[in-house]
């Protein structure tokens, strides 16, 4: 009950918040702000750039293939360096080579994979000068290209399709910066840590005891006479707390849907997402702007009926997700049950399976997160996505495996949503007869030959990957569960790359070189493997004529296309990923049984 | 800069440009250069700002002083093992539990022998610590958060430890259960979180109380 009652206020907040966003970035884009064009000419002018000239799309994807790949080198070189710069307070050493380049390209792909625990390896520095910078620029990416996309569609027979400079820096500037300023502020009120102090040390109540392995001088572990390790007692008084700027970073995190968390355990952590209220905003702001985003489509196409025939189409494939993974997670692990635990859920507990979840959080606000965060290739965490049962850990990995389309990454979404039409409209064509037409454009063989690789790309890498992970040895090194559940951890790990994701199941022992590498490849294609189609597909789209629609188009804003274009993704989507989810997920669901 | 004007857009004056590699890689570099300064730097340290002057007590981690020393933050679990203290959630981190420094959960799938060993040895050590309970244990008590630094426990959680810590304290069950519901935090409107009660600050009201 309290679930839906979640689930409805989510939903009618979402869209309330979303409309005057959308009215925002449709000013933004179309530059009728005021005072904000004066600040930025100052900006254009010390890059060389003439606001009023337009790219074709070939400079336009060059230009932003440009400024990721700096973005690359740049988060590459400052956690090379951190050691030598400052805000640095707890002396972290530079991060390796691999696990470097692993992060770079996660974050300049809006994946933000991560690879390395925030708090036990980066310095404050590199939290904002590296990771954060580039969730800004790495949304404002996504973003562009999706309104690339919108002008492909509005234009008439142009050969440009706008200024990739004056769009990035104008989404950064006034779209991500100013939501992400407020944002921070209303986190850090709430508890969101935001300092640059040194980690603090207290003293605490109870002492903490465990138990290390004595080493010898080799370093190996020493045995007794009976082979068993001999173990050391230790003991601390104290407590350490990392502390650092999180909320600045926690605030694009989520707008950005980047999803790289400030500590290890992401909005898990209590000094990241301290209260059910906090999380409550944090998941509004991950589905604002892809949700705003429909809108703005159908703000600049003239008619927004559009933009909300996607909205619908989105929302209806997000509500039936979380509703499947709360009530998965709702009947929890009967392998515990029957240890003598209690999981029924009533007044005085969320019960279900609490596995890899916070209190604050139950398995209602827990679930929703999941969906949220993989349907939005936000790829943030507030519970321990590897531990839930087989089938609610499912159907995240599904939201993720559909293209990231439900809502999806800012701009990313939106991007592969109308590819998704596209390919609605072309099987409908194909059933009448007629050629197809999508918002003005007549849909032909070279668009649809975009559609098809933007929609292939990305399950090549994803089935390819975990097919080549789980055939060689240092792959399969990785897994930590046995059986179909390891399988699942190293298909969901490349379903997130691929995808843009980032979350993971995170036993998966991802810091080997060959993971960091591969899902590295997979990561920088599954983004710009897609975002090059799209580019080319918005220019072909601006060259043509619009036409005004006839009685033998297709009505794209109605029920009949909303039907037609859930159909599409969910077709696409499960005939790829079928055949794994059996082997990996349900697998594990029925050995469950078995035991 | 090379440019070809070519005015071919309907919409207005715009100008197609086929910039030059030079051109591109200035602007690029540029801009990258300057947005980073504003978002990787001036941005944070505005936030920082605005955060300290405004609510300092929240954006320095919520900490709690006791008799001029700090004991904890009330958003960070404590690790308790004596039948005298509400015991919190099980923790992962590594090397210790509830290590703030290296936050994380423990990441078994549902099937896992190590996840089934793990709780029957919690359920185990609740058990011997109370030999007299014979209630099931609420589920929170023996799975691991996901932080592994979760502060509360759900009110079952408490409910099922009242006698102990009663017992070992030797106060009356109902003095304790009247603490324990002041510390109760209930769902916010009805829906948002869950019935939970803060660990560290229940243990440290039953320390001061004595």
């Amino acid at each position: 009950m309290s679930a839906t009652l979640q689930l409805i206020v989510y939903l009618v907040l979402l869209f309330l918040l979303a409309w005057p966003v959308a009215r925002w970035m449709s000013a933004v884009m179309d530059g009728r702000f005021g005072w904000g064009v004066r600040i930025e000419r100052v900006l254009f002018r010390m890059a060389g750039v003439r606001a009023d000239m337009e790219h074709s799309w070939k400079s336009y994807a060059f230009g932003l293939l440009a400024i990721n790949a700096i973005g690359l080198v740049a988060v590459y070189a400052i956690q090379r360096l951190q050691v030598f710069l400052p805000l640095n307070p707890e002396a972290m050493a530079a991060v390796s080579s691999d696990s470097a380049f692993n992060t770079a390209v996660s974050f300049v792909t809006n994946t933000n994979w991560q690879g390395y625990g925030g708090e036990s390896s980066m310095s404050y520095l590199t939290q904002m000068l590296a990771l954060t910078v580039q969730n800004f620029l790495s949304a404002a990416t996504g973003i562009a290209v999706a309104i690339v996309l919108i002008r492909g569609f509005v234009r008439k027979s142009s050969s440009t399709l706008g200024n990739v400079w004056v769009d990035v820096t104008r989404i950064t500037l006034w779209i991500l910066l100013p939501l992400s300023l407020v944002f921070a502020v209303l986190m850090s009120a709430q508890g969101v840590i935001q300092n640059f102090k040194p980690y603090e040390k207290v003293a605490t109540v109870e002492p903490v005891k465990w138990q290390t392995p004595v080493l010898s001088a080799d370093g190996t572990p020493q045995r007794d006479a009976k082979g068993a390790p001999i173990l050391a007692e230790q003991r601390s008084d104290t407590q350490t707390l990392a502390m650092g700027p999180v909320a600045s970073q926690l605030a694009i995190k989520m707008l950005g849907t980047n999803g790289g968390g400030f500590f290890n355990a992401n909005s898990s952590h209590p000094f990241e997402n301290p209260t059910a209220l906090t999380n409550f905003q944090q998941m509004l702001a991950i589905f604002l702007i892809p949700a705003a985003l429909c809108l703005v489509l159908g703000r600049m196409v003239g008619d927004r009926r559009q933009g909300i025939a996607l909205l619908a189409a989105m929302t209806t494939v997000f509500i039936v997700a979380v509703a499947l993974a709360t009530d998965f997670e709702q009947q929890g692990n009967a392998a515990l049950t029957s240890l003598g635990v209690d999981a029924i859920a009533s007044v005085t507990q969320p019960g279900g399976n609490m596995e890899g979840k916070e209190t604050r959080f139950g398995i209602n606000a827990s679930a929703l997160f999941a969906i949220i965060t993989t349907a939005a290739s936000c790829g943030a965490v507030n519970a321990m996505h590897d531990s839930f049962t087989a089938l609610g850990g499912a159907v995240p990995m599904v939201m993720i495996q559909l293209g990231e389309v439900i809502f999806g990454g800012v701009g990313a979404g939106l991007y592969g949503m109308i590819v998704f039409a596209l390919l609605a409209v072309f099987v409908a064509g194909l059933m009448i007869g007629r050629t197809p037409e999508y918002l003005g454009k007549k849909i032909e063989v070279f668009e649809m030959k975009m559609v098809a690789l933007a929609i292939l790309i990305v399950p090549i890498l994803v089935l390819g990957g975990t097919a080549i992970a789980v055939v060689t040895e240092a792959g399969r090194a990785g897994i930590q569960d046995a059986g179909a559940h390891g399988f699942s951890e190293v298909l969901y790990a490349f379903s997130s790359a691929g995808n843009n994701n980032g979350s993971a199941f995170a036993g998966l022992s991802a810091n080997s070189p060959f993971y960091k590498v591969l899902l590295a490849i997979a990561m920088w294609l599954g983004r710009f493997g897609v975002i090059i189609p799209v580019l080319a597909l918005a220019g072909a789209l601006a060259a043509k004529k619009r036409l005004t629609p006839s009685e033998g188009t297709l009505p794209t804003r109605g029920p009949l296309f909303v039907f037609l274009m859930i159909a599409v993704v969910m077709l696409v989507g499960l005939l790829n990923y079928v055949p794994a989810l059996a082997l990996g997920p349900l697998a594990d669901h029925f050995a469950g049984f078995a035991r | 800069m090379n440019t070809t004007p070519t005015n071919t857009n309907e919409l207005g004056a715009n100008h197609e440009s086929t910039p030059s590699l030079f051109s591109t890689l200035r602007a690029a570099i540029v801009l990258f250069a300057m947005l980073s300064v504003i978002t990787g730097l001036l941005y944070p340290a505005l936030v920082t700002g605005i955060s300290q002057s405004l609510f300092a007590h929240a954006a320095n981690g919520s900490l709690i002083e006791r008799n001029g020393r700090v004991v904890g933050s009330s958003l960070i679990g404590q690790s308790f093992d004596s039948p005298k203290y509400f015991w919190g959630r099980p923790s992962a981190t590594s090397p210790m539990a509830y290590n703030a420094a290296a936050s994380g959960g423990s990441n078994f799938g549902p099937n896992s022998d190590a996840l089934k060993s793990a709780v029957a040895e919690r359920i185990a050590a609740l058990r011997a610590a109370d030999p007299g309970n014979t209630n099931v244990v609420p589920v929170d008590l023996v799975t691991a958060s996901a932080s592994g630094l979760d502060p509360h426990i759900s009110r079952a959680g408490a409910d099922y430890q009242l006698a102990r810590v009663a017992n070992a304290r030797g106060i009356s069950p109902a003095t304790l259960a009247a603490i324990v519901e002041k510390h109760t935090e209930r769902p916010m409107f009805g829906f948002l979180g869950e019935p939970r009660v803060n660990v560290l600050l229940l243990n440290l009201e039953l320390d001061n109380a004595r």
